[in-house]
């Protein structure tokens, strides 16, 4: 399930993950997930985002490594070896492929639209409809659908990290949002059996990366 | 119980590090990329998690003012800063090493206006490299964290007493999220002795601080400094040393990568020190017998690194600057230069500038630069 790392150079044992959102649907949390996910499986990880301003709904990306030794790159990340659309209408407007090695992994959300997803037959594509997997569960912020949480889930399906390591970590990320709030109020809750005890908020965010990763569906080749 | 590791950026981390050194006095402005510092400490007051005095200033200058004023009276102070802030309150940077205060303050490192840009550069902090203040520069979240522990002790140390600038290069660490190893608050504790400033002011023993001194003191006031700035160098391999006894993780002046058989020695600080690392796994694979070495701390200008440059066999050198005095060099090139001198050391030295203004620096392009044989100045991307 866990993506193999070869050894042999640090390019090789190394994945880039580019996720493409708008200011204000959570792209930033996304990549920690993502990051602290790994970091649950003993990787190296780091999160960051386009380094500068940013302006709620406007197109922006953020980015997570994830290594097999420690992180030395600073620098941004040009040509991902993933690539995560959170946005369905994002890819009409910004080129989301740019930079993708080939045959690099394509997760996106379709949303509603009707996403030409053929014109990426280059790349291995995954397709989810984030937006009514969040819905459904009425996640929220200000009435924009939360469409991290389900795309982190999804993202589990590319084989990057296991979907108890997402779990986990949108658990700790959520739990941790607040700056103040201890880190360690959810730490403990690493069983996912019994999340009864949770916040209902806490358990309708698993059960939506839970059935995120359930519909993701990938449109070429095997799996 | 306190969760080991969290998953924060270089800004938070500096904040988590403050909260344990609990200082009696905290006063800042915010400043992008700064800011993170600011507001994640004076959440921590306002819930009652830190018990600090918060002074809410109009302005970076009246921020080291409180700070001084504060140290004056014998508090912990901490304050934080970038770029413009930095400038703002230069007059008081002085103030604060000449008054031997043990001022402890963050730099987020930021490029200066006009032309308004706030990424990443060293100017704002190098252009304070005569301010009498310790600097360390720092290159991951976890070092920004352990620095800014081991800063208050330093400061504080009764050979020492001088402010200390703990930097960390804007937004490419201060906004990137990395795992991060938590002290224990109780260990921590006993490493940090309560503060004692000698010449605080005090009911007591009256006396007063800063009034008109003449020609026949003031030079001895200079000399005082830089004796103590000279006593913090071996101060501070101590520190580190005791720091590494209770975290595991050891920190140096110099921090070598593949140096030791090194023919081409790479000489940078912070961030762009670990990219050069990856470049010279890069160049390794391929043959090439090259190293890194990173400094850590600019002032006082680490002895570690007169010993290693004696030590080491190499001779090229290339040295990373992301800063430059215009009309002499790059700032690190030139005082390498200076110390290769007063070795008697004659080395081939190449000296690259890049990463002013957040100028994205990556490996491959370091490495292209690294093989390019032609010594002197070369400007990243010109």
């Amino acid at each position: 399930m866990v993506w193999s790392m070869s050894e042999s150079d640090e390019g090789k044992h190394e994945i880039e993950i580019r996720i493409h959102s708008r200011g204000g649907q959570g792209g930033v949390t996304a990549a920690k997930m993502l990051a602290v996910a790994a970091s649950l499986e003993g990787k190296y990880s780091t999160a960051f985002s386009i380094y500068g301003a940013e302006r709620r709904g406007s197109p922006t990306a953020s980015f997570t490594r994830i290594s097999n030794r420690e992180i030395r790159k600073y620098s941004q990340i040009r040509k991902p070896d993933c690539v995560i659309v959170m946005d369905p209408t994002i890819a009409s407007v910004v080129d989301v492929t740019e930079g993708l090695k080939p045959g690099g992994k394509l997760l996106i959300n379709v949303g509603n639209n009707s996403t030409d997803l053929e014109r990426f037959r280059d790349y291995e594509v995954y397709a989810v409809d984030a937006t009514r997997v969040s819905l459904r569960f009425d996640l929220k912020v200000a009435g924009i659908p939360v469409l991290n949480v389900p795309m982190v889930g999804a993202a589990a399906r590319l084989g990057i990290i296991s979907l108890d390591s997402a779990k986990q970590a949108i658990l700790k990320v959520l739990g941790g949002g607040s700056v103040v709030t201890s880190l360690a109020r959810y730490a403990g809750t690493t069983a996912l059996d019994g999340t009864e005890s949770l916040p209902s908020t806490m358990r309708k965010n698993l059960m939506a990366a839970e059935l995120a990763y359930k519909e993701t569906k990938r449109l070429n080749g095997s799996g | 119980m306190q969760e080991e590791e969290v998953f924060v950026t270089g800004n938070e981390a500096v904040a988590r590090a403050v909260k344990l050194a609990k200082p009696n006095v905290i006063a800042a402005y915010p400043i992008t990329p700064q800011t993170e510092i600011v507001e994640v400490l004076a959440r921590y007051v306002e819930s009652g998690e830190l018990k600090s005095e918060y002074i809410h200033v109009e302005s970076e200058h009246s921020a080291m003012a409180a700070c001084i004023g504060a140290a004056s009276m014998g508090a912990r102070v901490f304050t934080a800063t970038s770029s413009h802030g930095f400038l703002y309150m230069c007059e008081m940077i002085f103030w604060a090493s000449i008054a031997r205060l043990p001022i402890v303050m963050a730099n987020v490192n930021r490029a200066l206006g006009p032309g308004w840009n706030i990424w990443a550069d060293l100017k704002d902090a190098m252009s304070h490299r005569d301010a009498g203040w310790i600097q360390f520069y720092t290159a991951s979240v976890q070092e920004a964290y352990d620095t800014t522990l081991m800063a208050f002790r330093i400061a504080e140390d009764q050979r020492v007493m001088l402010p200390t600038m703990v930097n960390l290069e804007g937004f490419v660490l201060s906004h990137v999220m990395q795992p991060l190893r938590l002290v224990d608050e109780a260990e921590y504790d006993r490493f940090l002795p309560p503060v004692r400033i000698p010449h605080a002011l005090n009911f007591e023993r009256p006396h007063t601080l800063g009034t008109l001194i003449s020609p026949e003191h003031n030079y001895l006031v200079q000399y005082d400094n830089n004796r103590c700035m000279r006593a913090a160098d071996d101060v501070i391999a101590e520190v580190e040393r005791e720091f590494e006894r209770m975290s595991g993780r050891r920190y140096g002046a110099v921090m070598k990568y593949r140096c030791d058989d090194a023919e081409t020695l790479v000489i940078a600080m912070g961030t762009l020190a670990k990219e050069a690392e990856v470049a010279c796994d890069s160049l390794r694979e391929k043959g090439e017998k090259i190293g890194v070495l990173r400094l850590r701390q600019l002032r006082p200008f680490p002895k570690a690194f007169l010993e290693e440059v004696k030590r080491l066999t190499a001779e090229r050198f290339i040295i990373i600057d992301r800063a430059y005095s215009s009309g002499y060099g790059g700032i690190l090139a030139e005082e390498v230069k200076a110390k290769l001198y007063d070795l008697g050391l004659k080395k081939e030295v190449k000296s690259i500038i890049a990463g002013l203004g957040g100028q994205d620096v990556p490996h491959e392009a370091l490495e292209k630069m690294f093989m390019d044989k032609r010594g002197g100045e070369v400007w990243f991307g010109v």
